[in-house]
């Protein structure tokens, strides 16, 4: 295997090696069961969860996601959906670690709005700046203004996972020049979190040189996950590989037969 | 003794003096969560020296699916 294609196998967050470049949300599926199924096929490792209260008086012997998810066997990512403040994110966080024994790697989201769910980036910032100091490794969901992302990089977050287009919208890559300057400028892994519809965005965020995705809708809510999560686990890799490989030049006006153009029959 | 679990009053008797009594009470033992009371965590590993007070507000959470 020669180097280049070493590289697409490595995949490096927070001192943490992976294979997948692909990371997976755990919402919006049927049941459990086709959670562990569709995630299994999708080959990521990293899997993010929401914290939420715990349903009291619940049987005892009804399953949970993490009976399904062992964090044993996948990276739990846990994240701060539904959170508006820096506060309440930063809160939630500190039970992640204590619900998942220290746990350090997290998903930093900070709200915006309930009908846009944009990020609110100086809420996100502020809360970036104390977990960091709490020794968190933030991997931060965040607007693809290239200099909020590089700030987020400055105050020490381990990824910075800009959107694509609206969370759950599966409207695709937006504004892939944004996504350019800031793969550009940064030197953290950059992750495409949010918007993501099917199977090509995905191939284009890799393209365009981001180190991975972050998807959740774009599986759970197509038709029959499963497919949906095999042919996602392949548009990652091969826009990766189409990354590393150096797509050919753009010709506008300039056709170039592939075919010789000598001893053609007369 | 009152307390409010996830925004829930609940009445104790005085046998539930620690969180392990109030873990076992509420049938949580052997499950996974964290507490955190009146905005400070517990740690799961003094559940047992931990004592409750009346009108303590938990909030006790897990990991569900999300995004």
């Amino acid at each position: 295997m020669d180097k280049n294609e070493n590289q697409s196998e490595i995949f490096n967050i927070a001192g943490q090696t992976f294979k997948s470049r692909l990371l997976v949300g755990t919402g919006k599926y049927k049941d459990f069961r086709e959670t562990k199924s569709a995630i299994d096929e999708s080959g990521a490792e990293i899997v993010t969860v929401a914290i939420r209260r715990v349903n009291i008086g619940q049987d005892k012997d009804q399953p949970s996601l993490i009976d399904y998810l062992s964090p044993k066997n996948y990276t739990y990512l846990p994240n701060t959906a539904g959170c508006y403040t820096a506060d309440d994110s930063v809160r939630t966080l500190r039970l992640a670690r204590e619900l998942l024994d220290g746990h350090k790697l997290v998903k930093l989201e900070v709200l915006g709005d309930s009908e846009t769910l944009y990020p609110n980036v100086v809420e996100t910032l502020n809360a970036a700046k104390i977990l960091v100091k709490e020794g968190f490794d933030v991997m931060v969901y965040t607007s693809d203004d290239p200099i909020m992302a590089k700030q987020l990089e400055d105050v020490g977050c381990c990824a910075i996972m800009p959107l694509a287009s609206l969370i759950g919208s599966g409207m695709g890559i937006l504004n892939p020049w944004n996504l350019e300057i800031i793969i550009d400028r940064l030197s953290v892994p950059v992750i495409v979190d949010a918007g993501v519809g099917t199977a090509s965005d995905a191939s284009i965020a890799m393209e365009l040189g981001c180190d991975g995705v972050l998807m959740n809708t774009a599986i759970a809510a197509a038709e029959n996950p499963i497919l949906m999560a095999r042919a996602m686990k392949k548009s990652i890799e091969a826009g990766r590989e189409a990354f590393l490989a150096g797509r050919m030049p753009k010709k506008l006006y300039q056709a170039s037969p592939s075919s010789p153009t000598k001893g053609i029959i007369e | 003794m009152k307390i409010s679990i996830n925004g829930k009053i609940q009445s104790f008797d005085e046998k539930i003096l620690t969180f392990e009594d109030l873990i076992k009470e509420i049938n949580l033992k052997g499950q996974r969560f964290a507490i955190e009371r009146n905005g400070e965590i517990i740690p799961k590993s003094q559940f047992n020296e931990y004592t409750l007070n009346d009108g303590d507000k938990l909030e006790i959470i897990g990991a569900v699916g999300g995004g």
